[in-house]
């Protein structure tokens, strides 16, 4: 039982919750965005899968952990503006482009990897990964120092883009255009906005951050690419957007909490505490549907989310 | 003439009143459906009659008032109610099973046993429709008949489960010339059967020819109930655009100055066919608001559209400042100076989620005045927000606030300051107006005025024919796509316009009613 409550605080358990948390929070942000537009990309788990390949195979094969991000991050916006030609320009259904362009991406990553790397029987493949990037002085700090301050530079890149992103979106004017297309995408189109293009720049945004995240999870956490390597973040991360209601400070808050719960069951299967794990990692699903009914009447979802737009239909 | 009396009445509104966010939609209406007649309601878009309809069936329940059926008050929260109560409705838009058959679309919502008798349903059916000669295969998918013969279904469904009063709301609008033959005839049939008809129409020829009841609705409130007999059309007409002697503006009219918009041509095509343009030509000068009249569904949307560049010509001409403006987007005409004001307000025209001040510069807000290589600026919005307030008298907390707070009269402000403050060469203005209290509606067509004499040019659009006589120098009414008559200002009268509307054209023996 003392394994269970020391868990809950432990050090360790709580560096490793920011860590999990990095993919969920790119994710989710770049989903937001990308919703905000008035797109629903259910594709990520699929973009984040492609992704995590793309950072593998040419940090791998290059040698070059940086090349490898850049062409994770290339590959998701590839895909992801795939899905834009699909539901901003044919307007194909959203959700069935999403589901089609998971299906797709889990497929074609798997195929290139058998591709690069004919089965053997051996070890797995293995990529470098990134070091830790300490920080000097802070990461000296007790216990906080090593939550906080000895994570990877891309997790704080992660939680640095939420004032970022919050300032883009509520202080310029791109925001501001891009948070009306999602609203009332007619309003816009007779005020002169271009609707189109700002759902392929929203998508192409949240094709970045889903880009990252899979990169994250290729050449920073694990050096390894496999099919299942998503495990369904993808999916968590569109929980978490509604979870966290739209707002960048939910997200935020909500990342850390269901990236918290994940490090907490593993520590105490690591421990061998008898807990069934399966609830613990059902928990975001049910506190998002918590959340859905909480938020029904001050819910902050874009009016016009999912829905194509057709200029001069009434 | 049978039964003025009280216990011949059997669906009875009592003060109903029904608000909805922004809008009285019905203001305190009492009304009384008497037995085994057809009695009308009439009026405009936007008048109540739909939302009227949806009390009646149990859809939304009345703020204030109560829905009585054979002299008792019924309390109906959902449709289920007022089906057990014996009303039946026929909405706008079906609510059908496509891929199933009519027959059992028509079995959908009976309930008490735990197999469905289709059998025994068959018989059934086939008596009604032998009763009151409607003739449909009962086992063809109903989304292979044509919509008129859906809308056969959707009455059966009513008749099935057994209803005393049939609602219909605008049945005839998916209907050809014979198919609403077919209908009325049906109607009266049903009628004479003992079967009490409440129908849904804003065409006055429909109500001369059907109804032994008229009600005319004007802007959310019962004008008259009159036997139809007693009435004329001339007297509907006046009824349904009613007279607002206290909303008339003292227009001193300045001369007009050069021509701005000069269409011609014009014809545009819509999918259903109706509510298309056929060879629209109209002219606009500088200090000039022409006003087009017609009975909603007559093309003025697809006038506005493509004025406005949300849809394209398929053949004619539109110059303005003898430019032709064909090619340009909704935003290029933006900057030559074309500013409008849609019907839609909340659709077309307002993010209800954002603030006011968001609201107010949408679509400037990459001019110098608001931004900054980027950068929103704050402090140019809120001094633009708060100049409109005062302006326009928005009555709203702050600009900060969220949109959808406001009330109908503060929205159309919004969407007026916004479209004004760019001094608009050319504004094109769909029903301003609707839906707003009289004290909005004052104000609004006083800036139009006040436009107009700064030497903007006005296509006013609207089916309130008060406000049209009232605003416009000259008139042109619309019918069925066309321009069928224009008049100026000093020769227009309500009767003239009215037949107009009514399709009634001009030349002797040529009427379409």
């Amino acid at each position: 039982m003392s394994d269970v409550l020391e868990a809950l605080i432990n050090v360790g358990v709580l560096a490793s919750a920011i860590r999990i948390a990095t993919p969920l929070l790119l994710a989710a942000l770049g989903e937001m965005v990308t919703e905000r537009a008035g797109i629903l990309n259910l594709g990520i788990e699929g973009t984040i899968t492609v992704s995590a390949f793309g950072s593998f195979v040419v940090a791998d094969k290059a040698d070059s952990l940086w090349l490898g991000v850049l062409s994770g991050v290339g590959a998701g916006i590839l895909l992801s503006l795939l899905m834009a030609v699909l539901v901003s320009s044919i307007k194909v259904e959203q959700v069935v482009a999403g589901l089609a362009l998971n299906l797709f991406g889990i497929g074609m990553a798997f195929y290139l990897f058998r591709a690069f790397y004919p089965q053997t029987g051996g070890e797995m493949p293995r990529s470098d990964t990134f070091d830790y990037a300490e920080i000097p002085l802070l990461s000296d700090i007790p216990a906080v120092g090593e939550v906080v301050f000895s994570q990877h530079w891309l997790t704080y890149a992660a939680i640095l883009s939420c004032p970022v992103l919050w300032w883009t979106l509520n202080r310029t004017q791109f925001g501001l255009e891009l948070r009306s297309v999602g609203n009332n995408p007619a309003a816009c189109d007779m005020r002169g906005i271009n609707v189109t293009g700002m759902q392929y720049l929203a998508l192409a945004f949240g094709g970045l951050m889903a880009g990252l995240a899979g990169a994250f999870l290729s050449v920073f956490l694990s050096g390894l690419f496999f099919v299942d390597v998503a495990a369904g973040r993808g999916w968590i991360a569109l929980a978490i957007v509604i979870f966290g209601n739209w707002r960048i400070g939910r997200i935020l808050a909500g990342a850390l909490f269901f990236g918290y719960l994940d490090a907490y069951q593993l520590s105490l299967q690591a421990r061998g505490v008898e807990v069934p794990h399966q609830l613990l990692l059902a928990l975001p699903f049910v506190l998002t549907i918590a959340a859905l009914v909480v938020n029904r009447r001050r819910s902050h979802e874009p009016l016009h989310l999912g829905v194509p737009y057709f200029r001069g239909e009434r | 003439m049978n039964g003025d009396g009280a216990d011949s009445v059997l669906l009875r509104a009592r003060g109903v009143t029904k608000r909805f966010p922004g809008v009285v939609a019905n203001d305190d209406i009492t009304l009384e459906v008497h037995r085994a007649r057809v009695h009308c309601l009439l009026g405009e878009n936007g008048a109540g009659k739909s939302t009227l309809a949806d009390l009646f069936y149990g859809v939304h329940e009345p703020d204030e008032g109560a829905i009585e059926l054979r002299g008792e008050p019924i309390h109906m929260v959902s449709p289920r109610d007022a089906i057990a109560a014996g009303i039946g409705m026929v909405r706008q838009h079906f609510e059908l099973v496509t891929p199933m058959s009519v027959l059992e679309n028509v079995v959908i919502g009976t309930r008490g046993e735990a197999k469905v008798d289709l059998r025994a349903a068959r018989g059934r059916l086939g008596e009604l429709c032998d009763l009151y000669g409607v003739e449909v295969d009962l086992d063809t998918p109903v989304g292979d008949l044509a919509v008129g013969q859906q809308q056969w279904v959707e009455i059966l469904k009513a008749l099935y489960l057994g209803c005393e009063v049939l609602i219909l709301d605008e049945p005839t609008a998916v209907l050809t010339p014979e198919g609403i033959e077919r209908l009325f005839a049906t109607l009266r049939r049903m009628a004479s059967e003992g079967l009490t008809i409440v129908l849904i129409t804003h065409k006055l020829h429909e109500v001369m020819e059907i109804s032994d009841d008229v009600t005319v609705l004007r802007r959310g409130r019962v004008v008259r109930t009159s036997l139809t007999s007693e009435v004329t059309m001339a007297d509907l007409t006046r009824m349904m655009v009613g007279r607002d002697v206290d909303l008339a503006i003292d227009v001193v009219e300045a001369p007009r100055g050069d021509l701005v918009l000069d269409v011609s041509g014009l014809d545009v095509a819509t999918e259903s066919g109706r509510g298309s343009l056929k060879q629209v030509s109209l002219q606009v000068h500088e200090r000039e608001i022409l006003g087009i009249a017609g009975v909603s569904g007559n093309g003025q949307d697809a006038l506005f559209d493509v004025l406005v560049g949300m849809k394209p010509a398929d053949a004619g001409r539109i110059l303005v400042d003898a430019k032709d403006i064909a090619e340009l987007s909704p935003a290029g005409r933006l900057e030559i100076g074309i500013a409008s004001v849609p019907a839609d307000r909340i659709h077309q025209g307002l993010m209800m989620d954002f603030r006011i001040s968001e609201n107010l510069i949408l679509g400037r807000q990459r001019s110098d005045r608001f931004g900054r290589r980027g950068w929103l600026n704050q402090k140019g919005i809120g001094e633009f927000a708060d100049d409109s307030f005062a302006a326009f008298d928005i009555a709203a907390p702050s600009p900060a606030h969220v949109t959808r707070v406001l009330s109908g009269g503060n929205l159309q402000k919004i969407v007026m300051a916004r479209e004004l403050a760019g001094q608009p060469r050319l504004l094109v203005v769909h029903q301003p107006t609707r839906g707003l209290d009289i004290g909005a509606t004052e104000y609004v067509r006083r800036r139009l005025v006040e436009e107009r004499d700064q030497g903007a040019a006005i296509l006013l659009i609207s089916e309130d024919l008060d406000e049209l006589l009232n605003l416009s120098s000259r008139i042109a009414v619309m019918f069925d796509g066309r321009i069928v008559g224009e008049v100026d200002r000093r020769d227009a009268t309500v009767d003239r316009i009215g037949m107009w509307m009514a399709g009634v054209s001009g030349a002797p023996g040529e009427a379409l009613a």
